[in-house]
Order: structure tokens, then C-alpha cells, then sequence
């Protein structure tokens, strides 16, 4: 099955009762069971709910996975990925990766006795550089990445992680499934911040983990169940609406994108524009090979901070705001939004500088948004 | 203003803009922000969102508390709490503390080099005994989950403070409305909200609570940076839920009070639990510390096959997992809520396989009796 399909059907309810379209919202707490030590396969709310789970299968499904698991956030499903390990591992992750991320890592794993080396993943002999024999038990990684959209080689990766036994962790935010599966290149694990394209419409936080054997779903399933930060019914429902049109979404916001950083790399105000759509983008060749498109989003570079913001408080259309993913278009400046967590210094080192704005673009007319950034980048 | 009054008239849940009764439901991931260097007071719903902060405002102001923070169920409440503690700190626990709560200590923290060590906390000299240099937090569950054990907050905590450990309580079992532990000196209160907060077996959701400033901003970190945040229609299901907390704990605990006393005259029961019976070893101390009893108790049958009729026979109990909705729950630990212990433990423990939790909802206590009796 083609995968317009699978989004289309996704949580297409097959409820024998009442042969409702779309799943119902189970606002259920527990379930009643039939009989002592009989159960319908729902006893808990946490554990199992029929609209998450709806949620759920279409996610294994699009990835290619084994199970897929709905989370509050999707900064709750990478805290969930993280509990697979213990005081004593170490990770090896993308250097340019969302803020978000970042913190926990350094704020609260760090105190749990994990260890993290920060390295462009772009680059294999960074990355097996990094390796701390014994100890390193995972990769890490954002392709493209967040927000310079350096593109990781995922074929070559998962060969390194497999060859020194790490687990391949894969954020596939910014492609969706319906441009990339990191699972089928080899990827272990794939999660997703489900508040961005999946969801679509910048109007629900979720987050999901699909996983690439029966061993970690396994595992996954008990850290879910456990430590609790599940996705709500209601949200998952969201979410599993917001698929229906994922492809319709991807496929204009991509195409607004091309046409975009194509209007922005001939800029004179515009010193460099970061999207692997442009076949100048260092990434442009590997990232064709695993994607079936370059996505919605893209940065840019401008004279200076004065000019950031200048383009920041003029624009009308375009929304400025933290996040992507919807329909909206909004403009970002990560060194004071998603990657304000970051120290300056690393910051700096990687090019994450006050100058670099990023865009999500949204399904808008093209013209309107290039007019936008036209009249707020006029002198 | 008298508590009952102070449930439904607090700072939160008026919408400022439209003067709507109830504060609409914010779907909004995002939030347009005007100015570059001075962002707005909500960013990401992640952060901050509008009808969770209601929430937030009604549940601090419930728990007598100057911080709230809700997430997507009361585990992800208690994992988020536990995890302000470090690699190396260690844990003293009630040692029938809710299966849930044991299996994040002893499976996950553990994992991260946090230890816990359960000890009976009726006897306030086994906390003391098992503080070590390393100790950093005490949790206490008072009335325990499910035997109905009594703790002494007030005690407990002091003997805490002396040795600087911060002291967390579960209070799911009493709610705000009978037990406010942050008044008895405890520094973290956490919740089940699916339970009494919410009241309508229809939400998952959670609830951590505080008057420390420092660390509520800790707990808030973890909040934001794990993001187990509780979505937006389910904050506002709670916030309805909340509306009718008092005149769902008095009626519930009433009904509870009747079924406990008829139980305890029934041959074929053996024993009963319910901290509201003169007779419970917890009576004295659950009168100096709450305003009520609840409407959770259990008991034991005189035999198994017992046990199990019952369970068959059963018509308005539902046979559930879960507690604290309008709707009376029967549920059978050992197999339900403490399965993640240990056998060995739980018999130990005394929650054997005669045993039997009863979360009385808002039927009427007459049918309630009727339905449990095995002679019917």
C-alpha cells in the first residue's frame, strides 16, 4: 500500500458497533473487566487507550516499525528513549541538535550518570572518533538537522552503530515518514516531536517513538507504562487527524520551500541559505538518496543581528513564534527561541549565531510570503 | 473564606478576556510573540499553557501551596518528581506504596544509581534507622495504597527536616479537600488527579505541588524539559472535576463509612480496613492530620474462593482498575494495582490474595451493601 493510503486511513476506525469513520475519543480513565482475570486488553488508561492506540499502530505502520508509542510531548518521548539507558553509558549526538534535547541531556541525565559527546554526526570519523570503547551504548541523531540542516548520511551511520553494536536513535521531525524512514535504512528507533507536521495544524503537543524490533517495543512499552507521560485521547485523536493530510500538507509546504530559499539565495541581503532542496546545500546528494523530498524548512543568514530582527518585527504574514510544522508559516531565531538553551560559546562553535533565522514554511500562497519577507528586509 | 468556598472561587479559571465562567480550552502549541527581546508569558505550550496554568493556580491554591505543576498522569508526576534527585542520593519509601510508584524506584531510578530503601513508616523509628549520609528524600503515602496505613506526616516530617532530606506524600488516597500535607510541613505533595481531583474515571492526569520556591523551579525544569505535560481538554477536565470535590468526598466518605461498619459485622470478612473505624491502629493519628477518612478501604475474606464469588458476582462494582470516580470500583490488588511487586513482598506486606480494595462512588450505600453481600 502506497503511503498517500496509510495516511489517509490512518485510525480509520473499524468499530464493528457503529461503523463510525473516525476513531471515537475514549475519555476513559479504566475499563470495566468482564470477570475476574478477564480482560478486554484494556485495563488502564496509561497503559492502553483504544484512540491512542489508533494512534499508535498508524505510527508503526508510516515508520515500518514494530510498535509505535504516543507521549505528552515530544520532548516526553525522547526522556522515554533515554530511560533504555543507565548511570555509566554514553551517547554520541548530532552537535546542532534541538535545544530542547540539549538541556535534558546536560541538566538532568548528566546528573544521572549519563555522558554525552556532542559531534557532527555529517561527518562518520567524527562520529567514530567519539566512540568510547565499553561505554558508548548509543547514536543519537537529527537529519537534517535542527537548525543548519546538516544531513547525515543514514545508510553509512547505521552501518557504524551496527558494526560497534549502538543503538541508531533517529528525530525524524523535520521529514515526517512520508519523506523518510530512518528504519528501513537501518535506524533502531525513530521519534518524532508529533506537535510539528504530524500533527500539522500548531494546535496539539505530542510526541512518538516507533521502534524497530519486538525487543525494544518491549522495552519502550514498559517505560511508557511506568513512567507515565502518555498522550491524552483527545491529542491523539488530533494527531491522527492532522495525518489524514499529511501528505497534501508536506508536498505544498515543500514546494513553497523550494521557491523560498531559491528567492532568498538570490538576495544580496541574505549571506547563506541553509536547505538541501538547493543543489549548492552540501547535503543535497545523500540527502536524495533517503528522502523522497528536501521538507519545509529552512534557515538563513543575514548581514547581522540588527538585520534578524528588523526582519523579525517587520514581517505581517508570517507568524513569529517557536515551533513548526503547520500550515502556518512562522519565522525563528533560535539563538533566543529553541537553541536559547545552548552556551553561547557552543553555540558559536557550531554557527548557531544571532544572525540565523529559520522558517517553517506553511501551505500560504508563495507570493504572499515572498512579498512578507520582501517588504520587511526593504531598507 | 471557608475551604468549600475556596474550590470554587480561586484566581484561576475566569476567562480575563470574555469573563467566561469556565476558562476555554487552549489547543495552541505556539504563541505569536511581539517583541524579539522581551517574550511573551506564554511561548510553547510545553512551557506554559493557559488552561493547564488554570489548573495549576486551582490545585496550588487547593493544597495550600504557592506552586502546581500537572502532568499526563500521576506516574509522570512521580517520575518527574523523583527525578530532581542525583545519581548516588537515596530513597527511604513507605513499603506499601503504590506498585507504580515501586516500580519506577526499584526499576528505573535504580538504573540511574538512585537506591531506595521501603521500610513500615507506622513505626516512625524505622525511617529514622534507615537514614543514610547519602539519604536526600522521604515518601510517604498516608493513607497507604491499599492497606489503609496511617503515617504520622506531622512526625515524619520533622524527623525529615532534621536530617535534610525533602519529604514527598501521595495524597491521592485523601484528596486537598481532607488532607492538605504542605500545612503539616511536607515540601511536595503529589497526586493521581485521575483519582478524587478528577473524580469522573474519565481523565488521566497528574499533580505535583509545593510551597518551596526552589523547588518548584527544579520540578518545573524537569516539567519543561520532560515534557510529560497534561494536554489541554484534560486540564480542563479536571477543572470540572474540581467543581464538585467537596460534595463528592462527603457523600463518597459516608457511603464508605456505612459499608465499612456493615463489613465489619459480616462473618465471612475477616478483617477491615478503613482508617475511619475506632478500632484501626491509624484512627488517633488520621484525626490530628485530615478532616476526613475517604472513601477507599479494603478487606479480606474469610477464604479465597470467597474472594473470588464476590468478585464474580458483582453487578453495580465494577471490577476495574483505578479509584476515586462517581462510579464504585472493586479491584483486586494482587492482581491489579500491586502486581509489580514481588509475591514474596506482598505477602509480606499482607496484601494476599483474600484481599480486596473498595473505592465507593455515589450509588447508594443500601445497593452498594446489597451487591457485596454473597447471601444475595
Amino acid at each position: 500500500m502506497k503511503i498517500e493510503t496509510i495516511l489517509a486511513h490512518a485510525g480509520l476506525c473499524t468499530d464493528q458497533e457503529t461503523g463510525a469513520i473516525s476513531t471515537p475519543i475514549y475519555q476513559t480513565a479504566t475499563f470495566r473487566h468482564p470477570a475476574v482475570g478477564v480482560s478486554t486488553g484494556y485495563d488502564y488508561s496509561r497503559t492502553i487507550n483504544p484512540t491512542r492506540e489508533a494512534l499508535e499502530k498508524a505510527m508503526a505502520e508510516l515508520e515500518k516499525g514494530d510498535r509505535g508509542f504516543a507521549f505528552a510531548s515530544g520532548m516526553a518521548a525522547i526522556t522515554a528513549v533515554l530511560m533504555l539507558f543507565s548511570s555509566g553509558d554514553h551517547l554520541i549526538v548530532s552537535d546542532d541538535l534541538y535545544g530542547g534535547t540539549y538541556r535534558i541531556f546536560e541538566k538532568i541525565f548528566k546528573q544521572l550518570g549519563l555522558t554525552v559527546t556532542y559531534a557532527d554526526t555529517s561527518k562518520a570519523e567524527l562520529v567514530k572518533r567519539a566512540i568510547i570503547p565499553g561505554r558508548t551504548k548509543a547514536l543519537f541523531i537529527e537529519t537534517p538537522s535542527n537548525p543548519l540542516m546538516k544531513i547525515t548520511d543514514l545508510g553509512a551511520i547505521t552501518a557504524l552503530a551496527r558494526s560497534e553494536r549502538l543503538l541508531a536513535i533517529v528525530d525524524n521531525t523535520f521529514m515526517t515518514p512520508y519523506l523518510q524512514r530512518p528504519l528501513e535504512f537501518g535506524g533502531d528507533i525513530v521519534v518524532h516531536s508529533g506537535t510539528k507536521y504530524l500533527g500539522g495544524h500548531n494546535d496539539v503537543l505530542a510526541g512518538t517513538v516507533v521502534t524497530g524490533s519486538a525487543e525494544l517495543s518491549d522495552k519502550i512499552g514498559f517505560i511508557q507504562n511506568s513512567t507515565g507521560g502518555v498522550l491524552a485521547p483527545q491529542d491523539s485523536w488530533l494527531v491522527l487527524r492532522g495525518l489524514k493530510t499529511l501528505a497534501l500538507r508536506i508536498e505544498k509546504q515543500q514546494q513553497n520551500a523550494q521557491k523560498i530559499a531559491e528567492w532568498l539565495a538570490q538576495n544580496s541581503k541574505v549571506k547563506e541559505v541553509y536547505y538541501p532542496g538547493l543543489p549548492a546545500h552540501p547535503g543535497h546528494r545523500i540527502h536524495e538518496k533517503q528522502s523522497a523530498g528536501f521538507g519545509a524548512m529552512l534557515s538563513f543568514r543575514v548581514p547581522d543581528s540588527a538585520w534578524a530582527e528588523r526582519i523579525i518585527n517587520r514581517s505581517r504574514l508570517i507568524i513569529f513564534a517557536e515551533s513548526l510544522g503547520g500550515v502556518e508559516t512562522l519565522i525563528t531565531y533560535p539563538v533566543k527561541q529553541t537553541h536559547g538553551d545552548i552556551p553561547v560559546e557552543i553555540r558559536e562553535k557550531i554557527g548557531i549565531t544571532d544572525d540565523l533565522l529559520r522558517l517553517s514554511v506553511g501551505i500560504e500562497h508563495v507570493e504572499d510570503l515572498i512579498e512578507d519577507l520582501e517588504q520587511a528586509m526593504a531598507v | 473564606m471557608k475551604y468549600g468556598t475556596r474550590i470554587l472561587h480561586n484566581e484561576s479559571g475566569l476567562d480575563p478576556h470574555t469573563g467566561a465562567l469556565s476558562i476555554p480550552i487552549y489547543h495552541a502549541s505556539t504563541y505569536h510573540q511581539h517583541d524579539v527581546d522581551h517574550p511573551g508569558k506564554y511561548e510553547y505550550s510545553r512551557s506554559g499553557n493557559p488552561t493547564r496554568e488554570a489548573l495549576e493556580k486551582t490545585l496550588a491554591a487547593l493544597e495550600n501551596g504557592t506552586h502546581a505543576y500537572a502532568f499526563s498522569s500521576g506516574m509522570a508526576a512521580t517520575s518527574s518528581s523523583l527525578a530532581i534527585l542525583q545519581q548516588g542520593d537515596h530513597v527511604i519509601a513507605t513499603a506499601d506504596i503504590y506498585g507504580g510508584s515501586y516500580r519506577i524506584l526499584s526499576q528505573f531510578f535504580s538504573k540511574f544509581g538512585i537506591t531506595t530503601t521501603f521500610v513500615d513508616m507506622t513505626r516512625l523509628e524505622n525511617i529514622e534507622e534507615a537514614i543514610r549520609p547519602n539519604s536526600r528524600l522521604l515518601f510517604l503515602e498516608s493513607p497507604s495504597n491499599p492497606l489503609l496505613k496511617v503515617t504520622d506526616i506531622l512526625r515524619a516530617t520533622e524527623i525529615a527536616r532534621k536530617h535534610c532530606l525533602i519529604t514527598m506524600i501521595d495524597n491521592t488516597f485523601m484528596s486537598p479537600y481532607f488532607q492538605r500535607p504542605l500545612d503539616l510541613g511536607t515540601d511536595i505533595v503529589i497526586h493521581s488527579a485521575t483519582k478524587f481531583l478528577g473524580g469522573h474515571s474519565d481523565v488521566i492526569g497528574g499533580a505535583v505541588i509545593t510551597n518551596s520556591d526552589s523547588l518548584a523551579s527544579r520540578i518545573y525544569f524537569v516539567q519543561n524539559g520532560f515534557g510529560a505535560i497534561l494536554g489541554p481538554q484534560d486540564c480542563w477536565l479536571l477543572l470540572r472535576g474540581i467543581k464538585t470535590l467537596k460534595a463528592r468526598m462527603e457523600m463518597q466518605q459516608q457511603s464508605a463509612m456505612q459499608i465499612a461498619q456493615w463489613l465489619k459485622m459480616q462473618s465471612w470478612v475477616s478483617d477491615v480496613y478503613y482508617p475511619g473505624l475506632p478500632d484501626h491502629p491509624g484512627h488517633e493519628i488520621i484525626m490530628s492530620q485530615a478532616t476526613g477518612f475517604g472513601a477507599v478501604l479494603s478487606f479480606k475474606t474469610d477464604t479465597v474462593e470467597r474472594t473470588r464469588q464476590i468478585m464474580r458476582k458483582v453487578k453495580l462494582w465494577s471490577v476495574a482498575v483505578s479509584l476515586g470516580g462517581v462510579e464504585s470500583i472493586l479491584s483486586y490488588p494482587v492482581k491489579m494495582s500491586h502486581a509489580a511487586i514481588p509475591p514474596l513482598e506482598r505477602e509480606r506486606l499482607g496484601i494476599t490474595d483474600n484481599l480486596i480494595r473498595l473505592s465507593v462512588g455515589l450509588e447508594d450505600a443500601s445497593d452498594l451493601i446489597e451487591d457485596l453481600d454473597p447471601k444475595h
